[in-house]
């Protein structure tokens, strides 16, 4: 399958350090992941522990190849403001979706899934799959 | 009924509120949240003053569509999204009327916190700003007027305190969080209270 147009990951975090580190290990583990566009959107503008409109929206407008967008979020205002902003209808790039996954486990599979040509059903289905994999 | 110049003054007055308690209301985030709540509203209605300002928009539904939009970009916490949300559409549901009656923007703010309780999951009785909101809109749409209103909104905040916490950071500490009263609702109530300080609203505003 062709990357000619690859799902688009955001990865939105409270912290800028967390969604930073976290795309970074998904595109390690993903192995050829640098075909898969991942950007990271944690903290506020500020560099402070919050959550921003703007750097969701920019992260996902720098990913967008036609294929849609899977957000991925950590917690409380990260989860409210890309559901705000996909409410909002203009403001994230047509096909941008907030995905129901864990976020460490969920990025991982949604990157190694997007490396794959797979679309955005698909990086979807995988990423949400990754809260059934016991650890005990 | 109700002009653009009433939301203005509506945005501006709870900018006003919000600033004057901004510490009040971080000290009650302080032992069931992350101490933020004060100065993340304020910072937003900052913007949402500051933004009314520039673009001057002339109805009532672009008044509150852009304060919402504000909210949502600036705030930074959970308060954002779900009062940006609130605001947004609410405006929406107001349509591009120059002025609307007291009856038409009660409806419109129904459809509002309707958005939030969808956005948040919070339902009345978990300890948020909903606790606030519904008490406000049921007061509103029995006709009683915006002093009604902030009155409900006020009462039903404090009714929080004995609560346990279902949404939002707060809910982890379970029934630690029995005994706070809302931060979120008590913004809520400053939101309704700047309703009435905007003037109009008696009850017997003829619509």
């Amino acid at each position: 399958m062709s990357l000619d147009k690859p799902v688009g990951i955001v990865l939105v975090s409270h912290s800028a350090a967390v969604a930073t580190a976290v795309a970074e290990l998904a595109r390690g583990l993903a192995g050829g992941g640098d075909a898969v566009p991942v950007a990271a959107a944690g903290g506020t503008e500020g560099g402070g522990v919050g959550t921003s409109a703007e750097l969701i929206a920019a992260a996902a407008a720098a990913v967008d190849r036609g294929a849609g967008v899977a957000l991925l979020a950590d917690l409380g205002s990260s989860v409210l403001t890309v559901k705000a902003l996909i409410a909002e209808g203009d403001e994230l790039p047509e096909g941008a979706r907030l995905v129901d996954a864990p976020f460490v486990e969920g990025a991982v599979a949604a990157v190694v899934t997007a490396a794959t040509g797979a679309d955005l059903d698909a990086v979807e289905a995988a990423a949400g799959e990754a809260y059934g994999y016991r650890k005990v | 009924m109700l002009d653009a110049d009433h939301f203005r003054r509506w945005m501006t007055a709870t900018a006003a509120s919000v600033d004057r308690e901004a510490e009040r209301l971080t000290a009650l985030d302080s032992p069931i949240g992350d101490a933020d709540h004060g100065s993340n509203l304020r910072r937003g209605f900052r913007a949402v003053t500051a933004a009314l300002e520039k673009e001057a928009p002339d109805t009532p539904g672009a008044v509150l569509v852009l304060a919402g939009r504000q909210l949502i970009s600036t705030v930074g916490g959970a308060s954002g999204p779900l009062y940006g949300t609130l605001l947004r559409r609410t405006g929406k549901a107001l349509g591009d009327a120059a002025e609307v009656s007291e009856e038409q923007f009660t409806q419109a703010l129904r459809t509002g916190v309707d958005a939030v309780m969808q956005l948040g999951g919070a339902a009345p009785g978990d300890k948020t700003m909903i606790d606030a909101l519904v008490p406000a809109v049921d007061a509103l749409d029995a006709g009683l007027g915006f002093g009604a209103a902030a009155t409900a909104a006020e009462q039903g905040a404090e009714a929080t305190t004995p609560l346990q916490a279902r949404k939002g950071r707060a809910s982890y500490l379970g029934e630690r969080s029995i005994g706070h009263q809302d931060p979120g609702a008590t913004s809520a109530a400053l939101l309704v209270a700047g309703l009435a300080e905007a003037g109009a609203g008696t009850g017997a505003d003829p619509v």
